[in-house]
């Protein structure tokens, strides 16, 4: 069955809670037990009616606060798909957990409160989606139900998100407007009376719509190597797999590959998965390769058609989101982890923030601060091969590791 | 229909093997896992697979050899033992370790008791589930193992939503929830200090209908207990409980009956409520999970404490 991942975004009291809540009640997937504990906890609490957040926030300090703190996966499916949906919260301070969120999700949906428009956060959700290229945008315009379904308010909040459309540096993303009552249940699951002028689809019959293929989109095969395997059986004496995931596009037998950084060929001999031989591996699979020479290949490096070459290089210019409460300074060392590579590097020099409302870059400033986005130029130990973010996600973006707490630090998405 | 579909893919997959144009379709929480497998092997100095004999942890065998095949799964088995395990669970897991040719080992909750590190709980609700937690550690300690791969989903529990594939534990095993690593795409970053470990989940994202499915699909063999089957129970609370075995405490008032049930989960006996079922095959459970009002770890009696009995557990080590 196809998976769809999508991350949620909003301001605290958007209503995101509920709007999960709303789906898994409309979809019935919520179950008895659980259905019961939140009808309990929701008279508990003196709600008038069922809280939905209270399927979601998990932690004790989150029901505590009535707030959501960390990243929460969701569950549920129809006739046709898979959902994961990645709960992030709306707080400024926990950018780090949208920008998480949105990394393996191929859809996004963005709340605006119809009472308040497009305000700061929705700036802040609709850059990090538009700067980790997630394809299908949705805006939900949420709580009509408290502005009497009006049309005019609908095409006026609309009218304002075109303005950031406008500002925007990656037009092919596809961005749908819905009105809902995520409390109602207007246009979430079932089409709403309330809005006859509106005639496009419910979010679901929408989601139900998208394309759930693939995180990634579709570009040049990569197949970064994650371990060799050598089985020292009889059965398979000369044996030599290597084991990864295939990103981008699709590799088959015959195919004249390069292996890099070595910049080795050779051609593909076998494909296997489990006990099965394949002819064509599509994008997106883990499986085991051979090849028809023996060269010298161990984990990190990366496996492409020689007519398809990444790039092969020592430094690189990137767009980094900081996710450390100790900041990011010039001069300091870092492990640059992308995919199966992980390579020692220096960070050469910041060169400026980005602000997240579209109001432009800060040159001034030379280092990151927690939940901060810049530009960095990053010196590394040894080449690594790497395609455009705007390329190619997965080659395209790495992780940075502090080497001395081993914390992930921040992420690079590379120009 | 949906049977007949089914078939002419089977046969479709086939005929495409045997011309040799056959191509390999992605199902992307199978090959998400067997991603998670190969960077727990590449990246840490010695794994370890925590094998309850359940059917997660049944279908992260399946994963694993799927992962490194046709080299063998290459780190051992680790059964942490209640002393509270359906029999039909103990022997399924000797005849599974015996097929794959995989070293198991098997620490006791039972030692951990006598050692005095543990304290049997008494009274109705007794249960050794969260007496596991010590002796998983003095085992993680023992082998110095620096990853435990678990089958946890996130679909289980509330805060198992929260849980990440790569999950840091420090010393005393704990897991700091307010201060999780962030997982970026497919980056997963194991780099660990010293005494530290990892707990690993690669069937994270599933469902229970997810590993129903692919048991199905696979044809993978599960232990009798989760298929229908008559047994002696008896009913408390709205559950019902083994009377088999003098494992689950019963009241003298509680009558004993005999019932056509099923198991949904095999935990630790004493904290593993039945559901009445007549699936007596695989296709059959998995219709049943299809239209259940009830989710799974509605039967396990260990979550019903306290709505953050999980999340404390976790706190203290469990996986």
């Amino acid at each position: 069955m196809d998976v769809l991942k999508i991350a949620t975004a909003g301001s605290v009291d958007d209503g995101k809670s509920t709007l999960i809540g709303r789906i898994l009640y409309d979809t019935k997937s919520l179950t008895t037990d659980k259905l019961e504990a939140i009808e309990t906890k929701s008279k508990a609490n003196g709600f008038d009616y069922l809280d939905f957040s209270l399927a979601t926030d998990g932690l004790v300090a989150e029901r505590e606060q009535g707030i959501t703190i960390d990243v929460a996966h969701i569950y549920f499916s129809t006739k046709t798909k898979s959902y994961i949906i990645a709960d992030t919260p709306g707080h400024i301070e926990y950018t780090r957990n949208m920008v998480t969120g949105a990394s393996t999700s191929q859809a996004s949906i963005i709340l605006v409160d119809a009472r308040k428009g497009v305000v700061e956060q929705t700036y802040r959700h609709f850059f990090i989606n538009n700067l980790l290229r997630v394809k299908d945008v949705i805006v939900a315009i949420n709580k009509m139900d408290l502005v009497d379904f009006s049309e005019e308010i609908y095409e006026s909040v609309k009218s304002d998100f075109q303005a950031l459309i406008d500002k925007s540096e990656y037009k092919e993303q596809n961005i749908t407007f819905i009105p809902v009552s995520a409390l109602q249940g207007d246009n979430v699951v079932d089409s709403s009376k309330n809005t006859p002028w509106y005639e496009g689809q419910t979010l679901l019959e929408h989601l139900e719509k998208l394309d759930a293929q693939d995180v990634f989109e579709k570009s040049q095969a990569r197949f970064p190597v994650q371990t060799v395997i050598r089985p020292k059986k009889d059965e398979f004496h000369d044996f030599r797999g290597y084991a990864g995931k295939l990103y981008g596009g699709d590799i088959s037998i015959g195919d004249e590959v390069t292996i890099l950084p070595s910049l080795t060929t050779s051609k593909v001999k076998e494909i296997y998965f489990f006990d099965q031989k394949f002819e064509t591996a599509g994008r997106g699979s883990s499986f085991t390769l051979t090849l028809d020479d023996d060269v010298n290949i161990s984990r990190g490096d990366m496996i492409v058609k020689s007519s398809e070459k990444p790039i092969v290089a020592k430094q690189l210019t990137a767009t980094i989101c900081w996710m450390d409460s100790k900041n990011l300074n010039p001069g300091t060392n870092y492990f640059v982890q992308s995919g199966s590579s992980r390579i020692l590097a220096k960070v050469k020099s910041v060169e400026g923030t980005v602000a997240t409302d579209f109001s432009g870059e800060d040159t001034a400033k030379n280092s990151l601060q927690l939940n901060e986005i810049g530009k960095v130029q990053i010196q590394l130990s040894k080449p690594l091969a790497f395609d455009a973010y705007k390329n190619n996600r997965a080659s395209g973006s790495f992780i940075l590791i502090d080497s001395q707490t081993n914390t992930t630090s921040g992420v690079g998405f590379i120009e | 229909m949906e049977i007949l579909e089914k078939k002419v893919e089977q046969l479709n997959e086939t005929v495409g093997n045997l011309a040799g144009t056959s191509v390999l379709k992605v199902n992307p929480l199978e090959s998400e896992a067997i991603y998670i497998f190969r960077e727990v092997v590449a990246q840490f100095e010695k794994p370890v697979l925590l094998f309850s004999g359940g059917k997660d942890s049944i279908t992260l065998v399946r994963l694993a050899q799927k992962a490194f095949y046709p080299g063998k799964i290459p780190f051992p088995l680790l059964h942490i033992d209640t002393g509270h395990n359906f029999p039909e669970t103990i022997e399924f897991r000797d005849k599974l370790v015996e097929e794959l040719g995989v070293e198991l080992i098997v620490r006791n909750v039972q030692d951990s008791i006598d050692q005095g590190k543990v304290i049997e709980e008494k009274g109705k609700y007794a249960s050794r589930n969260s007496l596991q937690t010590t002796t998983l550690l003095d085992a993680l300690e023992e082998f110095k193992f620096d990853a435990a791969i678990g089958g946890a989903r996130r679909d289980e529990e509330k805060a198992r939503a929260k849980e990440r594939i790569f999950s840091v534990r420090d010393d005393f095993g704990q897991w700091d929830e307010k201060n999780q690593r962030p997982e970026l795409f497919d980056h997963l970053n194991g780099k660990i200090d010293l005494g530290q470990n990892v707990r690993v989940f690669p069937i994270s994202n599933w469902t229970e209908l997810d590993v129903w499915s692919y048991i199905e699909k696979e044809k993978i063999e599960i232990p009798s207990i989760y298929f229908a089957h008559k047994r002696k129970i008896f009913v408390r609370d709205g559950m019902i409980w083994s009377a088999e075995d003098d494992v689950v405490y019963r009241e003298d008032d509680e009558v004993v009956e005999e019932r056509m049930v099923r198991f949904r989960t095999v935990g630790d006996m004493s904290c593993t409520a039945a559901v009445l079922s007549d699936a007596i095959t695989i296709d059959k459970v998995v219709a049943e999970i299809r239209e259940s009002k009830i989710s799974e770890r509605g039967a396990r009696i260990d979550d019903k404490r306290s709505e953050a009995a999980m999340e404390k557990r976790k706190q203290q080590g469990y996986f």
